[in-house]
């Protein structure tokens, strides 16, 4: 009942310990779409729905390439994104630059923590309202990290973020135990499966609207995307979500799990997701 | 006459001043690109020097920058490697941007204008860049040191350019020959001139020897070569 005197800047702290302009920025990255991540012992995979304005618009792009062996998928903001990336790639030529070697995966990663950090403690600016899921493969095998606008990062077998991800981390949660030693297709299979549900009634994945990214120990990173899609999406008995509930439910809602002191819910209109406004979303 | 002043800065008037520290050094060695109709052959040879001695007999100065180009440098080369990899950022940030490959007529450009960057502090390196243009024919772009910069059918550069460089004249553009009749060459053949063209360097000129290595770029890809030369 407090939150609103507040959350006016990022240097304010709520008496309960919390900044609320880190969890807004959070809200951002739920509100972009799904993107899912999931690696075995050789390889690491990113799967993203590209979503468009209107019939006459592109979809907007969810993967970037880093480094050869670094690529992420992007939930949020896409400006915001671009510097991000922008910057990891920096940090990746320099690496190359000053010690002759591919930046370790989890080194590039902590650099996109520090860096979200310095905005979460700087009176004037706003966090990063973007999201991270980023693979890559190193001497110490593949890898998936997500990072988050708070600065954090985590090491993930498999994980999703954007709207509906819940849907796909519960897939993820049942089928985890056998990405470890899952072929590529295996692995490409099951990230789609999770992508799948986490779109609404009548939404299919398709060449337009789908995205992969693959890389591995020894396989540079490479995006999928167009008509090579139509191999991947083969694998799946169909590219529809057969349990998806109709489209503005409440099911919305339930993804924005409630504060822990019980305060009302962020002020975000979490049920109206496919918003035709071009806004600074990847929409 | 015995130098009267040591490190001074102005010049003394009738005598010879030495200098305390210089930041270049040349370190030898020839390089030569040749623009074919659909190819391009780029040769360096592999010696480093300084002075009378041979730091390495393996240096090789001519660097795969894409598919489709080879930039070959010569003079000075900690510079020379410095300059490859700062030219590799730009072309990489190229290729992330633009989501394609850097043509070589853009290189050559981008090159022109870093190495004019450092006008007032040169990047003591003379560069050749072969490759193929978009057309997938062949093309030589040669440089000055401050990036002054033209595209040829063949260059000749480093210590022995000037033993070389009438010699392509007169077999690639079939100059200085009455009733001559200009043809395009195959492949084969300006590898043969090429591989005479070092031979006879290396024998002429200390700096140059060792090895050749000979780049041969097609709109498909690069290939590399070997070639041996003498070693005194």
């Amino acid at each position: 009942m407090f939150r609103n005197q507040y959350d006016s800047d990022i240097t304010t702290w709520s008496p309960q310990g919390r900044l609320f302009q880190i969890e807004y920025a959070t809200e951002a990255v739920k509100q972009g779409s799904a993107a899912v991540g999931l690696r075995s012992k050789t390889h690491a995979v990113l799967l993203a729905l590209k979503r468009s304005s209107g019939e006459l618009a592109s979809y907007q792009k969810k993967l970037v390439k880093i480094d050869a062996h670094l690529g992420v998928a992007i939930a949020g903001l896409t400006s915001d994104a671009r510097v991000l990336t922008t910057f990891m790639r920096t940090e990746s030529m320099r690496s190359r630059l000053v010690f002759d070697r591919p930046i370790p995966v989890h080194r590039v990663v902590a650099a996109v923590g520090d860096k979200a950090q310095i905005n979460t403690q700087r009176y004037g600016g706003r966090p990063y309202g973007v999201g991270l899921l980023v693979v890559g493969a190193d001497d110490a095998g593949p890898h998936l990290y997500e990072c988050n606008p708070n600065g954090t990062f985590y090491d993930y077998v498999a994980m999703s973020i954007g709207a509906r991800s819940q849907s796909a981390r519960t897939y993820l949660e049942k089928t985890y135990q056998g990405f470890a030693d899952a072929s590529l297709d295996d692995l490409i299979r099951h990230g789609l499966h999770a992508l799948r549900d986490t779109l609404q009634q009548e939404k299919e994945l398709t060449v337009l609207n789908t995205s992969i990214g693959i890389v591995g120990v020894g396989k540079p990173f490479e995006i999928v995307e167009g008509e090579e899609l139509k191999r991947y999406l083969s694998l799946l008995d169909s590219t529809s979500n057969p349990a998806a509930p109709p489209a503005g439910s409440a099911d919305a809602a339930m993804e924005d799990a409630p504060p822990a002191e019980g305060e009302p819910q962020v002020a975000v209109d979490t049920a109206a997701e496919e918003r035709q406004a071009g806004d600074r979303m990847e929409e | 006459m015995a130098p009267i002043a040591f490190g001074s800065d102005y010049p003394v008037h009738g005598y010879v001043t030495e200098h305390a520290f210089s930041p270049y050094t040349d370190n030898g060695g020839t390089t030569v690109a040749i623009a074919g109709e659909d190819f391009c052959v780029v040769a360096a040879d592999t010696r480093q020097s300084e002075g009378y001695s041979i730091n390495s007999r393996y240096s090789p100065k001519a660097f795969k920058l894409t598919d489709k180009a080879v930039l070959a440098t010569s003079g000075f080369f900690a510079d020379g490697a410095t300059l490859v990899k700062r030219l590799g950022q730009r072309i990489e940030w190229y290729a992330h941007r633009h989501e394609k490959v850097m043509p070589t007529s853009a290189i050559a450009q981008m090159l022109s204008i870093t190495l004019y960057g450092k006008r007032f502090f040169p990047y003591y390196v003379f560069n050749i860049l072969g490759g193929v243009d978009e057309e997938g024919k062949g093309a030589v772009y040669s440089f000055d040191p401050v990036g002054s910069f033209e595209r040829e059918a063949c260059r000749a550069g480093g210590s022995a350019a000037s033993l070389i460089q009438p010699f392509l004249d007169n077999q690639i553009n079939f100059r200085n020959i009455a009733g001559a009749t200009p043809r395009p060459l195959p492949l084969e053949e300006v590898l043969k001139l090429v591989k005479d063209a070092f031979t006879s360097a290396a024998e002429r000129d200390i700096y140059t020897g060792d090895m050749v290595e000979i780049w041969i770029i097609r709109k498909d890809g690069v290939e590399r070569t070997q070639y041996p030369l003498k070693l005194d």
